[in-house]
């Protein structure tokens, strides 16, 4: 809802889909889950997956052998790096980005511009760029604009020079061509991609450097290439277009904070998944902005993480505020109007997101949450890249509190990410070459082996946040099953307490040139990479519809 | 912005495919008699197509996860900037779309209008049919309903990946929103099912070529897939094909036989259940693909692959006995069938066989159907 000055003074965010497979899970045998709950998301394919193994292993008490959690490693940064590239410039950069002003760029002007934002990037010629113009003049000519049409293009919130966006348009395409190699790491290791395959106990392939059936040689330079050729990508366009694109919205590092409140459960173990001090991701809370300290999480405690579902279609047994995962229920009570509707009341349940709280908080997760706890946490890495983007745009740390702050949070964290890909490649090589070439522990493979009764979680950083997985197993089956993942947090509606989810609270105080055209909410919406339909509604101050946001 | 005064049609794109006006007619009889015309009517379909530009294209996002639209960006031939911006026009994507909300709505409407009977619907995902279609709303209106308007007018349907050729997770028991694939659903005309959780990419973009580039259906089962990559058993063409009739298996993870590709059949691999073409095209411009990183074929492109696991159970234990059947007479009980069909052949190979020469120990198991019925396998 607006103010009468254009300003967003109040948002509600609703999931519109519930597909019901932690109901689906009930009864399943444990090791099949990681199957079923990597289809929550193909986009940020693999993670679910992996927080199911772990869960299942945490309850069962597996230890993988060394080489599966670096594979694992692997295929995570592989996932973050391919996942963050493809939503700065496929699913994000359009929100900045005017397509069409690009044809009217100077293609030796533009050609500069490349030459000095990424000297080492070799596509930077007079030549290429009118290439690429007419291609999209082309395009733009056959008056069929395709996925193009009815965008914002010419909205005044535009601010690139047209040789910017001709720039970000090349850079667009050679990131759709690039996303499909760096891919082929999950291929090598997970016979697949999207969805490449997981298995409890370790990793299903297994390494023979004397055969070639197998993972050798060959498949390990394969490995090795991708991760030189993803650091290409990242460092010489990703991260340059970037910061070439934050400069000109500089007005963007003071809209869209939030809540303020920050969480990371951490991620890449460098000795076992139980061993959080030893994560590349570190672990832990950051409250109201307050960087001098990070707090830490117990995923085991009753009272620390919760999910309420007051303005949410499920239903809790009487009286009920929250639950801690591990007793968390999911039992559908849909009280919304019956579709086709117009509005929602915010007032009742208005989604299918739960609203999960960490000791009674809402709290931000994401690639922003993570460089702050790092930051924060003291550690040289984090603090390195986050000092020289800030130098680079001339602006204080304050700055990460906002919507460009996310979006180049995003960008930073990449960098950590291609450089510790080839950190665990070589470890996977000195792992090998000491003798170890074991990739899975069958030891309780067999249920026979476990437990009667048995709870476990499995945590994980997803591209877009903070990730777990809470099992209940009895009698070998899974008796319940729970997943919060990150955009649950994001997504979050409100609670019983009427604390807004990150979403809301990050568009409250945007201002909009256009009430028609949102392409600012889209920017902060964006900012969070949402991972499922959710609905925005802008409203004025009267109450009447004036736009309506679906955004996946 | 200038706008040419003529725009490429979709008979001049398909003529620069290569594609002479004989088979462009065909096409547009086939065309015609898949969305319903009278062949009366064919003259005016042929002059529509010379004149109208590319194919438009409604991407519908239902009840799924976007991993066919993630395979789709992934085809290596032809990669998806050229299907995007040279072969159709991809005039509703919600997902890829750089517009949102009520812009977006308003193209879909308008595509349907202009482009009577010719666009192209592609489906992702699947229509939750329970409580008025609750469980999946855009913009306020059930999927249900947007996907019923938005293929009483199409020219082709074609569902991608499981959830909408078959059904996939969210349909697995006790489906609890009662998602149903497209097919039970939109019942008046041709569904080309082009299954699996995803598609492989080369399929998906080769299933949209062929249509473009042949200017016909291709050839389709009698489940709606097309022949060309589902018409045979990922197990007949599995490289590691050799082990399982040589009786070399893997029996536990990582261990000798995995480290040297033998058959992941006792692992519970559906290959010999599948049918797909995961063992020829292979995945992510041909790196690997499930079997040869070392994990069985959990038969993600058939229906209710997810009820008829556990996954690392092997084939022969689920407990039906039966004949196996060509993919062309199948029904819903196709992996049940051939799953007893493959037990037969299991014991059939190792009964040929006699005596072992190896380190593993392939004994017939004694829970598998004693007699060869498999038909394919008598001459063995």
């Amino acid at each position: 809802m607006l103010d009468d000055k254009g300003v967003v003074k109040d948002a509600i965010s609703s999931g519109t889909m519930w597909r019901g497979i932690e109901v689906i899970l009930q009864g399943r045998d444990p090791r099949d889950a990681w199957a079923f709950v990597e289809r929550i998301c193909g986009v940020c394919t693999t993670v679910h997956a992996l927080a199911s193994v772990r869960a299942v292993e945490n309850a069962v008490g597996i230890q993988v052998p060394k080489n599966a959690d670096i594979i694992r490693n692997i295929m995570f940064l592989t996932q973050y790096v391919q996942d963050h590239v493809i939503h700065f410039y496929h699913l994000h950069a359009l929100d900045w980005v005017d397509v069409v002003s690009a044809l009217k760029a100077n293609p030796a002007a533009t050609a500069a511009l490349a030459q000095k934002v990424s000297p080492s990037w070799p596509t930077t010629s007079p030549g290429y760029f009118a290439d690429i113009q007419n291609t999209v003049k082309k395009f733009v000519d056959s008056g069929q604009l395709g996925i193009f049409q009815n965008a914002y293009w010419g909205h005044p919130a535009y601010k690139l020079p047209p040789e910017a966006n001709l720039m970000a348009v090349a850079h667009y395409l050679e990131a759709l061509q690039w996303q499909k190699e760096i891919v082929k790491i999950h291929a090598v290791f997970g016979g697949k991609n999207p969805h490449p395959n997981y298995l409890v106990g370790g990793v299903p392939v297994s390494i023979n450097l004397n055969g070639d059936n197998a993972i050798n040689m060959e498949r390990l330079n394969m490995v090795h290439d991708l991760i030189v050729q993803a650091q290409g990508i990242v460092e010489n366009l990703y991260v340059p277009d970037l910061l070439a694109i934050a400069s000109f919205y500089p007005e963007w590092t003071k809209i869209g904070a939030g809540l303020g409140n920050y969480m990371s459960y951490g991620d890449v173990p460098q000795n076992g998944i139980g061993d959080p001090s030893k994560f590349l991701i570190p672990r832990g809370v950051i409250l109201n902005k307050n960087l001098g300290e990070v707090l830490p999480i117990d995923h085991t405690s009753a009272s620390e993480i919760q999910e309420q579902v007051a303005h949410s279609w499920y239903d809790y047994p009487g009286g009920t505020k929250a639950l801690h995962p591990w007793d968390g229920i999911t039992k559908p009570n849909y009280t919304g109007p019956k579709p086709p509707y117009q509005n929602l009341d915010e007032n009742g349940a208005y989604s299918w997101v739960k609203a999960p709280r960490w000791k009674g908080h809402a709290m931000e997760v994401g690639p922003l949450a993570r460089m702050l706890v790092g930051f924060a946490s003291g550690r040289s890495d984090y603090k390195e890249v986050v000092t020289e983007a800030l130098g680079r745009l001339k602006v204080g740390p304050e700055a990460l509190f906002s919507t460009l702050g996310r979006t180049a949070a995003r960008g930073l964290e990449t960098r950590l990410a291609a450089k510790w890909l080839l950190d665990e490649y070589n470890k996977l090589i000195a792992n090998l070459k000491a003798g170890d070439s074991s990739t899975a522990n069958t030891t309780k493979w067999a249920p026979e082996t476990w437990p009667e009764d048995c709870k476990g979680f499995g945590p994980s950083e997803a591209p877009r946040g903070a990730l777990c997985h809470w099992i209940h197993i009895k009698d070998k089956k899974i008796f319940n099953y729970q997943v919060v993942v990150p955009s649950t947090w994001n997504a979050s509606p409100k609670d019983g307490d009427g604390q807004k989810g990150a979403y809301e609270s990050a568009l409250l105080g945007t201002p909009m040139a256009d009430s028609n055209k949102p392409v600012e909410l889209m920017r902060t919406i964006h900012s969070f990479d949402p991972c499922l339909a959710c609905a925005t509604h802008v409203l004025s101050p009267e109450g009447e519809e004036l736009a309506k946001v679906v955004v996946r | 912005m200038e706008v040419l005064e003529r725009k490429p049609s979709t008979y001049d794109i398909l003529r620069a495919h290569g594609v002479d006006r004989r088979t462009f007619l065909k096409f547009c009889t086939q065309s015609a008699a898949a969305i319903g015309l009278t062949s009366a009517m064919v003259p005016q379909l042929v002059a529509a197509m010379e004149k109208k530009p590319r194919i438009p294209v409604i991407w519908l996002h239902g009840l799924e996860c976007t991993c066919c639209s993630e395979s789709f960006i992934r085809s290596s031939h032809p990669i998806a900037q050229d299907i995007v911006l040279n072969l159709i026009s991809l005039d509703y994507d919600d997902t890829l779309q750089a517009a949102a909300g009520f812009q977006v709505e308003e193209i879909r409407k308008k595509v349907m209008k202009d482009y009577k009977g010719e666009y192209i619907l592609a489906v992702e995902g699947n229509a939750a049919t329970n409580d008025n279609g609750v469980y999946c709303t855009i913009g306020g209106e059930s999927f249900t309903n947007i996907l019923l308007e938005t293929a009483k007018d199409a020219k082709a349907i074609v569902a991608w990946g499981s959830c909408a050729s078959n059904g996939c997770v969210q349909a697995a028991k006790p489906n609890p929103t009662g998602a149903k694939p497209v097919y039970k659903l939109i019942t008046d005309k041709p569904v080309i099912n082009v299954p699996g959780c995803p598609p492989i990419a080369e399929v998906m973009t080769g299933v949209l070529t062929y249509l473009l580039t042949f200017g016909e259906l291709p050839e389709l089962d009698r489940q709606g897939r097309p022949k060309m990559f589902y018409a045979q058993r990922i197990h007949d063409k599995c490289y590691r094909r050799a082990f399982f009739d040589a009786g070399m298996f893997v029996e536990a993870w990582d261990d000798e036989g995995a480290k040297k590709g033998w058959c992941l059949y006792k692992m519970g691999c559906r290959g010999p259940s599948t049918f797909n073409s995961c063992s020829t095209t292979k995945w992510n411009c041909g790196v690997s693909f499930p079997i040869q990183s070392g994990h069985g074929c959990i038969g993600c492109s058939e229906e209710n692959f997810w009820d008829n696991g556990p996954f690392y159970q092997r084939l022969s234990n689920i407990p039906v006995p039966g004949i196996e059947s060509t993919p062309d007479s199948i029904g819903k009980t196709l992996t049940v069938l051939s799953a007893a069909g493959i037990g037969a052949h299991l014991v059939s190979v190792v009964a040929r066989k006699g005596v072992r020469n190896l380190t593993s120990n392939p004994e017939p198991e004694k829970s598998e159907p004693a007699e060869n019925q498999n038909p394919e396998n008598r001459g063995n």
